[in-house]
């Protein structure tokens, strides 16, 4: 099968421009980014329905090897409707993000910064624990008791209300 | 044997139940259970002890098996044999079982909360642990094992509140299953050379299995038999687990599970004792322990750590013993894995009573116990006794056998004047230890005695019996020889058999006992002495702490890992998915020689070329640009010059959908983004950054064009698409292709789509609204003409913009609007009369032409996607016409309906085809004559591609609501808040609405 190489390169110039641009840090650009990427995609689609060729109505007259190729027709129409309800929703995102943060940026997460940078001291794992040379402590028995942890707790709610 | 497997577990499974019934009492029937097997193994013991140890399965003289077939594939099988090995492995598991079990009903309190989940995995204990010495598949055997494992690691971890018991639970199941894992490679190996994972008949071929990979599977599983057992180097988990309660540690700890390991070394030993790092291995590895062990139980203060090392100690005998190989080692081995079982069981339980009658296990605290108790204190005495060796007891009878052995072996050569030099030495440590133990828990050490509560009968039962079995068996120990000889049979014999008896005669053995009694004496007579060089000595080997580093090696590497991978940064994470998508393409297509096109062309048209060329130069536009409606309007470019490619490469379908799309979009864009500011902030994350992202983008493209070359270059087959135009036209009654195969040949696919549509829509309505969709119905009627949207920016007061406001204004004033229903609320600069009269015109065709889109699209370009998208233009220009009173007034039915009804109406159409009797998605054709419109071709998919219409539209009213109408409203809202004058009942509805903008 022939390949056609204006839309080769129109699909990598998309791609190329979409991958860069969906390393931005900006929102907005990266929603543009997708947007081109979703174009390549469809150009890459279209490409292989092969040769330019009649539009793909029916006519008994016409032998199936002279339409366009209609299965990645259709497969095209069904990406850009998706891709223009993802189109809206990244934007109810952007928009969500300036009202919330006055950001129009990709952040990055602070929890697994956080995580990155502890270290791996871990109180469970690396306490020290005095020996016990019993199982009948009275220090168990409290510990063990109900009704030890429940005022703090209380109180706790009361004043959280 | 399977019955009481079965009934192990399930008694097991239901013991919360009967705790909860019973309270403590319960323990006494989990101890029936086990009892009840003992009773049943003794009844039948003739049957398991033949002369043919080794036949195989099924052999008219061979021990009892019985084989389910599980998974054959993987040669997976519930294969059970009770021999002789195995039987005398269940007197111990069930017999000392059942007298723990009985000893809890006394130990625990009766109110204890955890009590029932302890009973069942105390008893499914049991259960696994029967398993495992009845297993007759190596998979099978594995997996007894493990759940061996996960029971202790549940029974240690017992006092969930209290840290050291946690810690030592996992410890114990890390070590553990470092050592399962590994015992589960060497099975494997050992299973694929010997082509059979049945046990039975391992052993019974083992000579025929020599090389290289079967020593190294040995290898293998007697790790994860040292690791069981407590040997070096993995002995510090067995201290560390004396965090159990007591009645587990006797259990787990001495009697049951650390002798899993020895079991391993036993059931092996007949095969491969030859191999060669069998004997290495376990002789240096069970040396080491036993005299790390005795040593280090001659330091202990807490009497339950002093037992602890002390089994350490005895499993690194028990394991030379059992490992030497020859029937003479096989004899005294299983005599002191019998002893070692009486006598050590029924030491921790006497520390377990000891703890809970004075509340301590401490040798510094504990004084005159002996006079206060003497029943217990005569128990540990003769426990201790026979942990010492010393006669009448059993464990004299067993060490004098052990002892012979290692006589024997010593004539051998050096190796065995060191093993047996070893042993004795081990044995002196015994001694000194069981001293201190009876002198730790019992001696008055001229103190006040410590308080202690009397112990009841039924407490003292368990320790009590098995202390009359070390006497018994130690005066009499025939029945015991009687057991462990079938065994011995596995072993070629060389001379005379030996026996276990209380008197030989006097031997070299019986002169070593007498010297290890007397060193034991000094030993323990100096024993303050020896405490202090002790301490003042190193330690030599501290695997704990090795361990501990090793742990906290592990997490350090993982914290790292974690900190270089997991950076909370999206930019980084894309980086490595992207590199990722372009080398291993790459690499897929060099190294797998992918084919070149043969056939190229520049461009199907010129009119293509310069599509291309625009689009291109749009993308790259779209790059540069630094203002946010700029880089929006170029991908606009892009996406518009798409729909040239389309119409020129013969797809009018996709033309049609892309534009309308593109302008949809562009609209939402200038919605959405009119809050922001307009320049696109821009971080400079520096030049190389910059470089870096360009490569990775080019080469991204380059690899995607590359595939595609290669993936057309690689078609050979008949395209499927070509059945299409038939299928569409005689099954799907249409002509245009496109149409019919999204809602009839590929109707799942858009039914996805379509559904996908419906989410995202809820999605930008709820980011917008926040709380719910806002379906709720606003009408204009009531509201203020002209106060919509009103004085957002100055206006000059004498300028061009006053004077055509003051015109507008003259407008505004008529009561009822002539163009638009809700025209007139908007702020009258706000409004444009000739865009009014416009949208007055157009919209009601636009609207009927969407519909004809929609009908005619099964024939002609079209189709529900095409007539939604139209009419959802029609609502924009109705919106940005007339404001968001207008857009209300223009769509009485609310988003949220039209999403609803139009899913509903695409399954309807799925559905009714299978209630009629067809396929799901099946079309029909209906040809019937209307008077006006003549002969109507009518084909059922064309309700599908309703419901595609409605969902459709449902989504741009969605977009329109969300990112027109609503942010109108909150930005009205900031800005009536940022003048006191504005409209405060709009404010107020504001803050109703339940969302402060900014905090």
């Amino acid at each position: 099968m022939s390949v056609n190489i204006t839309l080769l390169v129109v699909m990598a110039a998309l791609f190329a421009a979409g991958i860069y641009l969906l390393l931005e840090r900006s929102l907005t650009r990266v929603l543009l980014g997708l947007i081109l990427l979703a174009n390549g995609a469809n150009i890459l689609l279209l490409s292989t329905g092969g040769f330019a060729g009649l539009a793909p109505l029916y006519d008994a007259d016409i032998a199936p090897e002279e339409y366009n190729d209609p299965l990645p027709q259709a497969l095209i129409l069904t990406s850009i409707v998706i891709s223009f309800a993802v189109t809206a929703f990244m934007l109810g995102i952007i928009y969500r993000s300036w009202i919330l943060g006055r950001q129009d940026e990709v952040q990055d997460d602070i929890e697994d910064r956080r995580v990155a940078g502890q270290g791996s001291f871990d109180a469970e794992d690396d306490a020290d624990v005095p020996i016990e040379t019993t199982e009948f402590t009275p220090v168990e028995e409290a510990e063990e008791a109900p009704g030890s942890q429940r005022p703090g707790l209380a109180q706790d709610t009361k004043e959280s209300r | 044997m399977l019955i009481v497997l079965i009934a192990l577990f399930a008694v097991a499974l239901a013991a919360p139940l009967i705790f909860q019934r019973m309270g403590r009492s319960a323990f006494y029937v989990l101890a029936a259970v086990p009892a009840a097997g003992f009773v049943w193994l003794i009844g039948t013991y003739s049957r398991y002890t033949g002369d043919n140890q080794a036949l195989a399965n099924g052999q008219p003289n061979a021990p009892p098996s019985s084989v389910v077939s599980w998974i054959p594939g993987l040669q997976l099988e519930l294969a059970f044999r009770l021999d002789a090995l195995s039987a005398l492995m269940s007197i111990l598991i069930l017999g000392v079982g059942a007298l723990v079990l009985f000893y809890c009903a006394r130990y625990f309190k009766q109110d204890d909360p955890n009590i029932g989940p302890f009973g069942a995995q105390l008893l499914a204990f049991a259960g696994a642990m029967f398993g495992l010495v009845i297993a007759d598949n190596l998979i099978l055997l594995f997996i007894f094992w493990e759940l061996t494992t996960v029971l202790s690691y549940l029974l240690i971890g017992y006092s969930r509140h209290r840290l050291a018991a946690r810690r030592a639970a996992l410890q114990a199941l890390i070590v553990t299953t470092f050592g399962g894992l590994t015992m589960l490679v060497g099975l494997i190996m050992l299973g694929e050379t010997a082509e059979t994972y049945r046990l039975s008949d391992i052993l019974a071929r083992a000579e025929s299995l020599t090389g290289p990979l079967l020593d190294i599977a040995v290898v293998l599983v007697l790790v994860g038999a040292v690791s069981k057992s407590a040997l070096v180097p993995f002995h510090f988990w067995l201290p560390g687990a004396m965090a159990a309660p007591t009645p587990v540690s006797a259990y787990l700890h001495a009697a049951a599970m650390v002798k899993a390991g020895i079991y391993l070394i036993a059931r092996f030993a007949p095969g491969f004792a030859e191999t060669t790092f069998w004997l290495p291995m376990v002789m240096v590895l069970g040396l080491a322990t036993m005299l790390i062990g005795g040593w280090r139980a001659l330091r202990q203060h807490d009497l339950k750590l002093l037992l602890a090392y002390g089994t350490v100690s005895q499993l690194g005998f028990l394991t030379m013993v059992v490992g030497l190989g020859g029937p003479e080692g096989a004899l005294a081995g299983l005599g002191l894995l019998l002893a070692h079982g009486f006598f050590k069981a029924t030491l921790f339980l006497v520390v377990g009573i000891i703890d809970h009658q004075s509340g301590t296990r401490d040798i510094r605290k504990l004084a005159g116990l002996g006079r206060s108790a003497p029943i217990l204190a005569g128990v540990s005495v003769i426990a201790a006794a026979s942990m010492a060796g010393v006669p009448p007891l059993f464990g004299f009878v067993a060490k004098e056998s052990v002892y012979e052995t290692f006589v024997h072996a010593a004539e051998t050569g050096p190796a065995g004047v060191v093993l047996l030099s070893g042993v004795v030495l081990g044995s002196i440590l015994t001694f000194a230890y069981s001293a201190r133990f009876v002198w730790g828990g019992f001696a008055g050490k001229g103190r006040e005695a410590t308080p202690f509560k009397r112990v009841e009968g039924a407490f003292l039962f368990a320790p009590a019996l098995l202390t009359v079995a070390t006497v018994v068996f130690g005066v009499w120990p025939t029945p015991l020889d009687a057991i462990i000889q079938p065994y011995t049979t596995l072993f070629e014999p060389d001379g005379e058999p030996a026996h276990l008896a209380l008197w030989h005669g006097v031997t070299p053995a019986l002169i070593l006992s007498l010297l290890t009694i007397a060193a034991g004496l000094a030993l323990f007579w100096f024993r303050e002495r020896m405490e202090r060089t002790q301490s003042r000595l190193p330690l030599l080997v501290d695997n704990e702490r090795g361990y501990k580093n090793i742990i906290g090696a592990l997490d350090d590497a993982a914290v790292w890992i974690t900190g270089r991978t997991q950076r909370g940064s999206l930019a980084f994470y894309l980086f490595v998915i992207l590199t990722m998508a372009i080398v291993t393409p790459l690499a897929a297509l060099v190294f797998y020689d992918a084919p070149l096109p043969d056939q190229w062309h520049w461009a199907d048209s010129p009119a293509q070329a310069v599509a291309g060329v625009v689009i291109i130069l749009g993308a790259f536009a779209a790059v540069r640009a630094n203002k946010r409606f700029m880089a929006v309007l170029m991908v606009g470019v892009t996406g518009y010059g798409m729909a040239l490619v389309f119409a020129l490469q013969g797809a009018p379908d996709l033309a049609l959908t892309q534009l309308l799309v593109e302008t949809i979009v562009l609209v939402a864009f200038v919605l959405a983004l009119r809050s922001l500011p307009a320049r696109l902030w821009q971080r400079e994350p520096g030049r190389k950054y910059r470089v870096l992202r360009a490569v990775l983008g080019l080469s991204f493209g380059l690899v995607m064009a590359a595939i595609a070359m290669s993936a057309m270059a690689s078609r050979v087959a008949t395209p499927i698409s070509l059945e299409f135009p038939g299928l569409a036209y005689n099954d799907g009654g249409g002509e245009n292709i496109v149409n019919v195969t999204l809602v009839d040949i590929r109707a799942w696919d858009t039914f996805g789509e379509i559904s996908v549509l419906a989410i995202a829509a809820t999605g930008v309505a709820s980011l917008i609204f926040i709380r719910g969709r806002g379906d709720g119905r606003i009408r204009a009627h009531g509201v203020k003409s002209g106060s919509v949207d009103r004085g957002q920016e100055h206006i000059d007061e004498f300028g061009r913009e006053a004077a055509a406001l003051a015109l507008a204004k003259k407008f505004s004033t008529v009561a009822r609007d002539a163009w638009l229903v809700a025209g007139r609320t908007l702020a009258p600069e706000r409004r444009s009369i000739i865009f009014e009269v416009v949208t007055r015109l157009l919209f009601h065709s636009i609207i009927i032409f969407s519909i004809y889109l929609l009908l005619a699209g099964h024939n002609l370009p079209g189709g529900g996607f095409a007539g939604g998208l139209m009419a959802g233009l029609a609502l924009t220009i109705r919106y940005l016409a007339g404001g968001r009173f207008e857009l209300a007034e223009a769509s009485p039915i609310s988003a949220g309906l039209l999403l609803g009804a139009g899913l509903a109406t695409a399954s309807l159409t799925a559905i009714t085809p299978v209630i009629l009797g067809g396929a799901v998605f099946q079309s029909a054709i209906i040809e019937f004559t209307w008077p006006v419109f003549g002969d109507i071709k009518f084909v059922t998919s064309t309700i599908f591609d309703i419901g595609v219409y409605m969902v459709v539209v449902g989504l741009v009213l969605d977009v329109l609501r969300s990112l027109g109408s609503e942010i109108d409203e909150r930005s009205e809202g900031q800005s009536a808040s940022a003048d006191p004058a504005g409209m405060k009942a709009q404010h107020q509805e504001h803050s109703e609405s339940g969302e402060e903008v900014v905090r």
